[in-house]
């Protein structure tokens, strides 16, 4: 319920706030009673859009990051820091270079092949049987993310009209998307979801341990793979849509679990509400710091994310060498 | 227990022999990397010039492509002994100066210098440098309460590592195209275009800062031994574990500096030469000549991999450094 709350109030801020401050009745008339003044269009065209897509990918990413921990068992897992979200950058990237892409349309198909090459590389180098050491996890990810990062900068380096457009993309950003262009995510976005709506219940099962799983009629290799595709999709669409963004799906499922426990079915309905929360407060914080301009929401949730990842490393019990 | 016998006679045989194989590969890569290019020349030819024995022609051309390989070396051995200290002072090979943040933190001081300040090797060298220490200082301080040799280093580095990641890609947004090009081409790590102008400043803080860690090279194997018992055998533990901290943070900057931030050859060099020498311990020297010949030899790869490719050394060195990396993680689960 609470999340709920939280989740309309940041809805909210994120339309009411801007360069040009308006009041909350100014943004009701907008939303209710659309005239086409100048105010109007700036909320129907600019902010709804970027508030839209905010609550998408804040809830793909959240979703993403608690399927992740919840197969790896692993407090650390996280589709941006081990190198997911980056895999679907440098196809996207690829794809801009070696075949002229420019919209998010035509990105999701690179994205997608792109995430799923990032999350079968996590899986085998991570090892995603049973719980996994965080630092090993962590370490997959830096690793692949470097020869991911490498290979984005070589292509930036070798073409500067490139890196014009692909800078402003890599950095992570709500701006300057119209909800067509978000609308052929969509396909994308919903199977992620459908996925790990039907795995929610034997991702519970997995979690009592293998043969447990078994015992429940659970097929813990195939709940793997499919989890794995679930991210898959839902990281795709999100990095299709704004960029590759960190953190998100680290903070909140790991919040979550303390808060409520271990049942992976309400770990993720309430990661999905939350996802959007910090996603768009990130957004609607770098708008406030950075005005006249803006920061960046893939850097407010680095630098947020950052110290937040901080406090979790310093709080795990076991780490293993 | 051969290890130690072997270290007590003196000069081991087994490292002897890898350093000169490595000093062997690493000069015929230099003469390779000094020959080829526009004007090619064949290595009997720039061994001559070297000689002085070329013309003119060749003289000109031998002494404009030096400094490069020449950076190279040095950035490669600077790197390397940095690897070497930070990985023997917090007893864990994941220890090193590129995985816990400090060269993304030489990155971060090193564009700031360049986007707000101006370009110029020994503005950034500062950049670089001040950087380096202040993440180095960060993730010190936090990781303080469960001292060095915790993992949880590595994952905090990490942690402050991926903000730095933020800030610089936000600067990198902030800046106009041509500042933005040029803080790329320096983010990625880079030898081209380096001449003595990046050679003499980088020559002075090596020159400088590695006698310092070759001095406390046998304290520093005692501390591996654990500070009790290296305390035991009279060896100043805290002085010298914060000697050689700053002294590898300035290594990476100066490196850094010179280049931009190479990945992996602090992290790999010192591994790959205790493969080779087959010694536990820092292995100092042919950690150093390991970290120049991969330098070299990402040098050479990126400027020969494709025909006329000029891929930066920065990224075959991701390339080749995250393979490596992997193959680790993959190996230590066996």
């Amino acid at each position: 319920m609470g999340s709920l709350v939280a989740l309309a109030a940041v809805i909210l801020l994120s339309i009411g706030f801007g360069s040009n401050r308006l009041s909350l009745g100014e943004v009701l008339h907008a939303l209710f009673a659309y005239d086409g003044s100048y105010n109007d269009v700036v909320v129907r065209d600019d902010r709804l859009p970027r508030t839209v897509l905010g609550v998408l990918v804040g809830m793909a990413l959240a979703l993403a990051g608690s399927l992740m921990q919840a197969i790896t068992r692993n407090p650390v897992a996280e589709p941006g820091l081990l190198g997911i979200n980056h895999g679907a950058a440098v196809a996207i990237v690829l794809g801009s270079t070696l075949f002229s892409v420019t919209s998010p349309g035509e990105y999701v198909w690179f994205a997608f092949a792109g995430a799923l090459a990032g999350t079968a590389l996590v899986s085998v180098i991570g090892g995603t049987r049973g719980a996994t050491s965080p630092l090993r996890l962590v370490l997959a990810g830096v690793a692949i993310q470097a020869v991911f990062v490498g290979i984005n900068q070589g292509m930036q380096m070798v073409n500067t009209h490139n890196l014009q457009a692909m800078r402003f993309w890599l950095v992570g950003s709500l701006v300057n998307r119209s909800l067509d262009q978000l609308s052929v995510l969509l396909p994308f976005f919903v199977a992620g979801v459908v996925i790990a709506i039907v795995l929610a219940r034997a991702l519970n099962a997995l979690a009592l341990g293998e043969d447990t799983a078994c015992g429940l009629g659970a097929n813990p290799a195939l709940v793997r793979v499919a989890g794995m595709v679930a991210v898959g999709l839902l990281s795709a669409s999100a990095t299709a849509a704004c960029g590759p963004i960190a953190f998100v799906g680290l903070m909140i499922p790991h919040v979550v679990r303390t808060l409520i426990g271990q049942d992976e079915r309400w770990v993720m309905l309430i990661s999905a509400l939350l996802g959007p929360v910090l996603l768009l407060g990130c957004d609607v914080l770098g708008r406030l710091l950075g005005s006249p301009g803006e920061i960046q929401v893939g850097v407010m949730t680095d630098v947020v994310g950052g110290i937040a990842f901080v406090i979790v490393a310093r709080r795990l019990k076991a780490v293993r060498r | 227990m051969t290890a130690l016998v072997r270290r007590e006679s003196g000069l081991d045989r087994r490292s002897v022999l890898v350093v000169a194989a490595l000093a062997l590969v690493t000069l015929t890569l230099v003469v390779l990397s000094v020959g080829t290019g526009d004007y090619e020349m064949s290595p009997g030819e720039v061994l001559a010039t070297l000689a002085g024995q070329g013309t003119k022609a060749q003289y000109l051309v031998v002494m404009g492509r030096l400094p490069r390989v020449l950076v190279a070396i040095l950035v490669g051995a600077a790197l390397a002994l940095a690897g070497a200290v930070f990985q023997t002072i917090t007893r864990n090979p994941l220890g090193s100066p590129d995985i816990i943040g400090f060269t993304t933190g030489s990155a971060t001081g090193g564009i700031v210098t360049l986007l707000l300040i101006g370009s110029g090797p020994g503005l950034v060298s500062l950049g670089a440098l001040a950087g380096g220490l202040l993440t180095a200082l960060v993730v010190m301080t936090l990781c303080a309460p469960h001292g060095l040799l915790s993992s949880r280093l590595v994952l905090l580095g990490i942690a402050i590592s991926a903000v730095l990641v933020g800030v610089n890609s936000y600067l990198l947004v902030k800046a106009n195209l041509e500042a933005a090009s040029q803080a790329v081409g320096w983010l990625v790590g880079d030898l081209s275009g380096r001449d003595w102008s990046f050679f003499v400043p980088l020559a002075v803080a090596v020159a400088v800062l590695a006698p310092v860690v070759f001095v406390n090279g046998r304290a520093l194997r005692m501390l591996e031994m654990g500070d009790d018992t290296a305390t035991g055998i009279g060896v100043d533990v805290h002085r010298v574990r914060l000697t050689l901290v700053l002294v590898a943070v300035a290594l990476v900057a100066a490196a850094t500096a010179a280049t931009g931030p190479l990945p992996f050859i602090a992290l790999a060099a010192p591994q790959l030469a205790r493969r080779m020498t087959r010694l536990p311990g820092p292995n100092l020297l042919a950690s150093a000549f390991v970290g120049a010949t991969l330098v070299v030899a990402a040098d050479y790869l990126g400027q020969r991999l494709l025909e006329s490719s000029l891929l930066p050394a920065g990224v075959v060195a991701a390339a080749l450094g995250g393979a490596y990396l992997l193959w680790l993680l993959l190996r230590r689960r066996a």
